[in-house]
């Protein structure tokens, strides 16, 4: 394996080549937007914005080859392959002779690069058209002005330039040189191709570019970055959040084999924003070296104010909080009257523990930090969150602060925090600029995780004397992600309640949506899919509760809530957010979450005779502006052991670029959502989270893995829609069309996850 | 002082006779195709061949391997070609791709041992490999491929 080119010359910004050689890059827009004075929305509301210009992203080499810079994290989703498809596509290039590299960190020069939200192609698609549209042009340009022929009469395929009239052709290669000292063409002057002629947009089955370095082991994780003359660190961190390093013997240690030296690191001020933890760190000549030498430390902690956290406790101090009126945070109608005037109230809370993002490989990164800048190799969902910590923290200006972004082996929220990044800085500091290695080990993944949140979700409904719902009351109590960065924060922020709290669509006249008050005791982040999972868990369990107390059938009711297709306008629902998107654009289309859960329910063959011990559940959910719909077959035997033969997925994200990776995505939703469902939790005691590794924070195995899972991709040409997301929206309905399906299986009703042996007889 | 082979090549170590295998190939050889997962034989990452036995490379330490034969999925094939790596292609088996270094390793022992499992010995063989992309559905599909079941 080749070890990482030296840190030189930091202070290029990037190395440009074919297409962009001798051209200055440009940091601007191509053209500003028509109404710079709007709200923004979308990417271009995101720090850094959306950047267009091919010079930047594009390069053609003499023999051809493009080169297109990616930069979003590759994290499984597939990114580096379907990005390539949309540039080889509109720039109609050959996709054999398209390589992707990654970009360095640098959101001024590439835009935004924060790779969460599920946003990668719901916000890149038209950049990246424009990129390689203007390319094109650029080409055509070129080849007309060789031949001396009117452009209008050339045209592009398949990796060249033609001129039908005089049958002259011209390769990409031959013309880069020229075409990149062209003028990029104005926004406006771009012709995009019709959706008609795509090739390879929407095409189901291209391979993915990474393939190779997966199936061989070349791929370069994170984890695998090697550095000349690298050494090996991992750090005990206080294990209650807040809590700080008393006193410590590392004489221990020291004597260990390969230990070469011990750093003490300071506890941050809570709240601690993405701040490491502190603790004591041990670096070594490798990683074995390095966790043995932490094993004889002894450390003396003090554990602050969060000494006392528990998870049954706080359970309880939730629901009590569930039971009384809170901040009220949507409000249409009068729900008090409603509920006083129902024929029949009915009501259920549910609840959800935290979760760790456990990506398989766990936060790693290699720093190097000496007088002359940082340079940092890592997987890491966002760069630039990286640079400016280290620019800060070093005092240096950004451009010293080189970030190599590797291959990410699993993220789901963890790696959008820049904590290890920081820790690496800090040992390599501390051993005088040698390049240091920091790893997590399982261990110190699932204790100093950003952790999902904890939830008690209560739900309330007033009906009339036909059954229909008149009154909507839902009580959503749980920690917030905002405890990272103020004091004691003790609501759920807006984009935390507009996760299906909030933005419930049902064809209901009253509904309230209450907030009570939570307080954090640990550290609260983002987990694939976010607030969405406790909110849709209880909804839609509590939907299929309704029915099942009228006697209705569960799809049949919840498409009656659903009610007649509309489109639903954000700020009507008391939805702030939106995803950040622009509500014009994504009003709630009540038709679409309609059709996902048909589409689900024909698929899986609905209200189709089941032997004894086996059910069938439903859920949909609005996510990331994606619709889904799931079908689970649940089957319980006598002795409550549960297996799952069987999920079908419905999904509509609006135009689907890559299918192969959409279902991808959606298998995965299902195997991370059963997971959650039947094993997934993190307990705390006396502030210290109970599970060490995946013997107490169990995952889904293949043998509990349901035995067939279909995707059903809904209206995947729609692409005059603006896209949605991809990676999350899956995850939302999968636990609760569990719970369901375990109810119709056998009456049992889940109300708190993990399922774990709640279905179990002696 | 420790001798065994790599992938075909010989290996000599001096160091502390506890370093697990995993720790060796990855920092001190530098082949990082075996992953690091949990260090406690709970995952599969770190899957390896010794001595034709599927072996969590976390938990062979280098004092008990003196003379064996360890392959790892840099070895496992000299082309990449191996039926479970072009079924793993074929497919597009990998989301992150992190655990699939194991999960192949874990596969071509299984199908060297059972050419033709069945779905059950699928996954009883695989049921210690965490895939948390969950790519299942498809590793039980490459295996079958592979296997020319399907
Ligand atoms: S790292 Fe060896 S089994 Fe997980
Ligand atoms: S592909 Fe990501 S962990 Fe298996």
């Amino acid at each position: 394996m080749t070890a990482f080119p030296p840190l030189t010359n930091v202070s290029r910004r990037a190395v440009l080549f074919g297409v962009a050689t001798g051209v200055l890059v440009l940091t601007t827009r191509l053209s500003p937007p028509a109404h710079a004075q709007e709200k923004k929305y979308g990417g271009d509301a995101m720090a850094g914005g959306l950047k267009d210009d091919p010079r930047v992203f594009l390069s053609i080499a003499d023999d051809g080859t493009v080169v297109l810079l990616c930069n979003r994290a590759e994290m499984g989703q597939g990114i580096r392959t379907s990005w390539g498809m949309v540039v080889a596509d509109e720039l109609e290039a050959d996709l054999a002779r398209v390589k992707v590299v990654q970009s360095k960190g640098d959101q001024a020069l590439y835009g935004n690069q924060n790779t969460d939200g599920s946003r990668s192609m719901r916000h890149h698609f038209e950049p990246l058209r424009r990129i390689a549209a203007a390319a094109r042009q650029m080409l055509e340009q070129e080849a007309a002005a060789r031949w001396s022929v009117p452009v209008v009469e050339i045209k592009s395929e398949n990796h060249g330039v033609v001129h039908g009239a005089s049958g002259r052709r011209l390769d990409f290669g031959a013309l880069a040189k020229g075409a990149a000292a062209r003028p990029v063409p104005a926004r406006e002057t771009l012709a995009l191709k019709g959706q008609s002629q795509f090739r390879y947009i929407g095409k189901d089955g291209i391979p993915l570019i990474d393939n190779d370095g997966f199936v061989t082991g070349k791929a370069v994780y994170g984890i695998d970055a090697r550095v000349d003359g690298m050494a090996y660190a991992v750090i005990a961190r206080p294990p209650v959040y807040g809590g700080k390093v008393k006193s410590f013997d590392a004489q221990e240690t020291l004597k260990v084999p390969g230990v070469l030296k011990v750093v003490p690191i300071d506890a941050p001020a809570i709240p601690s924003t993405f701040q490491p933890l502190g603790g004591v760190a041990v670096v070594a000549e490798n990683t074995f070296a390095a966790i043995k030498g932490r094993s004889r430390l002894v450390i003396e902690w003090d554990d602050g104010p969060n000494a006392s956290y528990d998870s049954v406790q706080y359970r309880k101090s939730m629901e009590a909080a569930a039971g009384k009126p809170g901040k009220v945070v949507r409000n249409n109608g009068d729900v008090d009257a409603a509920l006083a005037g129902a024929a029949r109230r009915i009501e259920a809370s549910y609840y959800l523990p935290h979760l760790a993002q456990a990506p398989m490989e766990p936060p790693t990164a290699t720093a190097r930090v000496t007088s002359e800048g940082c340079e940092v190799w890592c997987s890491v969902q966002n760069p630039e969150a990286i640079r400016t910590d280290l620019a800060r923290r070093f005092k240096m200006p950004l451009d010293r602060i080189v970030v190599n972004a590797l291959l990410l082996g699993g993220g789901f929220g963890r790696k959008s925090k820049p904590d290890f990044a920081s820790e690496a800085a800090i040992l390599s500091h501390a051993m005088g600029g040698r390049p240091v290695k920091l790893t997590f080990t399982r261990e110190d993944d699932l204790q100093h995780s950003f952790f999902h949140t904890a939830s008690v979700e209560r739900v309330e409904a007033g009906l009339d004397a036909a059954g229909k719902p008149v009154a909507w009351l839902h009580r959503t109590v749980a920690p917030t992600i905002l405890a990272l960065f103020a004091p004691d924060p003790k609501h759920e922020a807006p984009f935390e309640l507009a996760m299906g709290a909030v933005d419930m669509p049902f064809a209901i006249a009253n509904v309230r949506v209450e907030n009570p008050e939570a307080a954090a005791h640990t550290r609260v982040g983002w987990f694939r899919s976010v607030s969405n999972i406790p909110h849709a868990f209880a909804v839609q369990s509590f939907v299929a509760e309704l029915a099942a107390a009228l006697g209705r059938d569960p799809k049949d009711y919840l498409l009656e809530l659903i009610g007649p297709d509309r489109l639903i306008d954000a700020t009507s629902m008391s939805d702030a957010w939106l995803y950040g998107e622009d509500p014009k654009r994504y009003p709630f289309d009540t038709g679409r979450l309609r059709r996902v859960t048909e589409k689900a329910a024909g698929e899986a063959g609905w209200g189709r005779k089941l032997p004894e011990g086996r059910g069938l559940g439903i859920a949909a959910h609005r996510s990331f502006v994606s619709y889904a719909a799931v079908v689970v077959e649940a089957a319980v035997n006598a002795r409550g052991v549960l297996t799952i033969p069987r999920v079908d997925i419905a999904f509509d994200c609006g135009g689907v670029v890559n299918p192969d990776r959409v279902r991808s995505q959606l298998e995965g939703a299902v195997v991370q959502g059963i997971s959650l469902a039947m094993l997934g939790e993190i307990s705390f005691k006396n502030g210290r989270v109970e599970q060490k590794n995946f013997d107490g924070y169990e995952l889904t195995r293949i043998d509990a893995s349901p035995a067939e899972i279909r995707t059903h991709l809904v209206d995947t040409t729609a692409f005059d829609k603006p896209l949605g997301g991809v990676g999350e929206p899956g995850v939302p309905p999968v636990a609760p069309a569990l719970a369901n399906a375990i109810f119709a299986a056998c009456g049992k009703r889940i109300r708190s996850l993990p399922i774990r042996d709640q279905l179990r007889k002696a | 002082m420790v001798t065994f082979t790599v992938n075909g090549k010989n290996h000599t170590f001096n160091g502390d006779p506890e370093m697990p295998l995993l720790w060796y190939l990855r920092d001190v050889a530098g082949m990082t195709g075996t992953k690091f997962g949990c260090g406690q034989a709970l995952c599969g990452a770190c899957t390896v061949h010794v001595d034709g036995t599927a072996l969590r490379s976390c938990q062979v330490l280098l004092g008990d391997i003196g003379g064996q034969a360890v392959i790892t999925i840099e070895g496992l094939s000299a082309d990449g070609m191996h039926p479970v790596q072009k079924a793993w292609r074929d497919l597009n088996v990998a989301q992150c791709g992190y655990c699939q270094s194991g999960q192949i390793m874990q596969a071509a022992a299984l199908l060297k041992d059972t050419p033709s499992p069945s779905d059950g010995d699928i996954d009883s063989a695989m049921s210690g490999n965490i895939c948390r992309c969950g790519t299942y559905p498809r590793i039980r599909a490459a295996i079958k491929r592979a296997s020319g079941r399907a």
